[in-house]
């Protein structure tokens, strides 16, 4: 009876919050709010009985999301700091009333097909279940990310890579020189980014067979390059052209390469030997952390890292 | 003990709750900055009972990775988005 | 319930109870630095009781460790964050309240 409360209350606060970070005036309380709705949602997961996801919602949905839309507010306000920032657009009238029906018939759509689902449904898992061992982890989800459907994996992270190159053809530059930051800062950074750093290579590791991944590693160590930015690092001009460069290329391209190798010798795409998968699965996962990582630090910082001297 | 665990996970939630009235609310910026502690131990707190709750030991780690990110965040708070008091009574 | 039961419930109440005072704090205190002292103090208490009570059910010594480990790192993690916000809003210009 509690949890169920527990639920009711978890469910309208994520309307709540969404429909305040949608409809909120203020754009900083917006970023607050969808900062909260994150984290509602991971606690959503964890009902819903998917940790898997909900580690994933905790570390990119709230958190790195979180701070690259702080980032991203910063950088609005700093372009043009005479004009409000702020959610200005408004729907009236005709447009407002034919989206809100819209919307309410496909939520009642949606709420039709969720609550005649079958209850005893378990959907493609037991076909999951039955290939484990074949599928060289131990995770039902790495297996499903990785291996059954690898190529919807390789699509994302080449998404994410698309984004960056999005955000740096906008051509902006990187803003004013961050401020020093004081001793409490510096010494809280010098503690977290190493543990940062052994967490991100801990969930790598343990995606195999319990809850992990690539893109949950990536975002914490995104969150450790996240932090020694705001602690006042930069990366070292030497290092900022081809070496950034091939980084965050080295987890597509190595997921391509292998898509394609895999293609041509068995003539079906991301298809692994059983005996091979397993190493196949935590080479690509280990690439893919590191590039994820890199990919969500540059979107961070917004600008690419050389082009703060050409001004 | 299950009750008692999913009773506190909601009566954390509906604190959660009040205290994101004062961070909207808060007629300064730095109020808001608050919102991130706030998050950092009580959606913590939150976690650890449902992974009791639930049995599984998986939620911790959920826990552990939120505490760090929650801490970023707040940091990204501080030294990006808490802009100047001259723009601080533009926006208000 | 076994004694270490009763003694877990008691722990999480407390725990319970000092979140409820830090969010008190924070919605009626009158200022920002009053606000935060409530809002670390109280709540990181309340943690630190909840993952107490938590450890004492724990399964094996592995996990109680990590529970507190948990703690200190929001410990941690919570007093640098705090500092921050306060010497922010000192640097630009709010004054603590005086009656």
């Amino acid at each position: 009876m509690i949890s169920g409360m527990l639920d009711i209350v978890l469910a309208l606060a994520l309307m709540g919050l969404a429909w305040g970070a949608l409809a909120s005036a203020d754009l900083f309380k917006a970023i607050v709010l969808f900062i909260a709705f994150g984290l509602v949602m991971a606690l959503v997961w964890v009902r819903l009985n998917a940790p898997d996801i909900a580690l994933a919602e905790a570390a990119i949905g709230a958190g790195l999301t979180g701070a690259l839309l702080l980032a991203a507010y910063a950088k609005l306000h700093a372009a043009s700091p005479d004009t409000d920032v702020d959610n200005a657009s408004r729907v009236r009238g005709i447009p407002f009333i034919l989206i809100s029906v819209l919307t309410l018939l496909l939520t009642a759509a949606l709420g039709y097909a969720v609550w005649t689902l079958p209850s005893d449904g378990a959907g493609l898992g037991n076909d999951v279940a039955a290939n484990l061992d074949r599928s060289g982890v131990s995770n039902p989800v790495t297996a499903v990310l990785l291996n059954f459907r690898g190529y919807d994996t390789l699509l994302e992270v080449m998404v994410l890579l698309l984004a960056l190159l999005g955000a740096w053809s906008l051509g902006l530059s990187s803003p004013r020189r961050e401020a020093a930051p004081g001793l409490v800062l510096d010494t809280l950074s010098r503690l977290l980014v190493p543990l940062l750093i052994l967490v991100a290579a801990y969930l790598l590791w343990v995606g195999a067979h319990a809850l992990g991944g690539a893109f949950q590693a990536g975002a914490v160590l995104a969150a450790a390059g996240v932090l020694m930015l705001l602690a006042g690092w930069r990366l070292p001009a030497a290092l900022a052209a081809l070496p950034l460069r091939l980084v965050l290329v080295a987890g597509p391209a190595t997921f391509l390469l292998l898509a394609v190798i895999t293609l041509l010798l068995e003539g079906r795409l991301l298809q692994f030997y059983p005996q091979w998968a397993g190493r196949l699965i935590l080479f690509i996962e280990t690439t893919a952390t590191i590039s994820i990582g890199a990919t969500l630090i540059a979107l961070f910082l917004g600008a690419p890292p050389n082009r703060e001297d050409r001004q | 003990m299950q009750n008692l665990y999913a009773s506190l996970a909601l009566f954390l939630l509906l604190n959660l709750g009040a205290g994101m009235w004062r961070v909207l609310r808060g007629p300064t910026a730095s109020d808001r900055m608050l919102a991130a502690q706030l998050f950092g131990t009580t959606a913590v707190a939150i976690l650890l009972l449902l992974a009791e709750a639930a049995g599984s030991a998986a939620l911790r780690d959920v826990a552990l990775v939120f505490a760090l990110l929650a801490t970023v965040t707040a940091v990204a708070f501080v030294r990006r988005a808490w802009l100047d008091p001259e723009d601080e009574n533009d926006t208000e | 319930m076994t004694p270490s039961d009763y003694l877990s419930a008691a722990l999480l109440l407390a725990g319970g109870l000092f979140f409820l005072a830090g969010t008190v704090g924070l919605l009626r205190f009158p200022d920002i630095y009053s606000r935060l002292h409530a809002l670390t103090k109280a709540d990181n208490v309340g943690l630190g009781l909840t993952v107490a009570g938590l450890a004492v059910q724990a399964e094996s010594w592995a996990v109680a460790g990590k529970l507190l480990l948990i703690w200190a790192l929001v410990l941690l993690a919570g007093a640098s964050v705090s500092y921050l916000i306060a010497h922010g809003a000192l640097q630009r210009g709010m004054r603590p309240w005086k009656r």
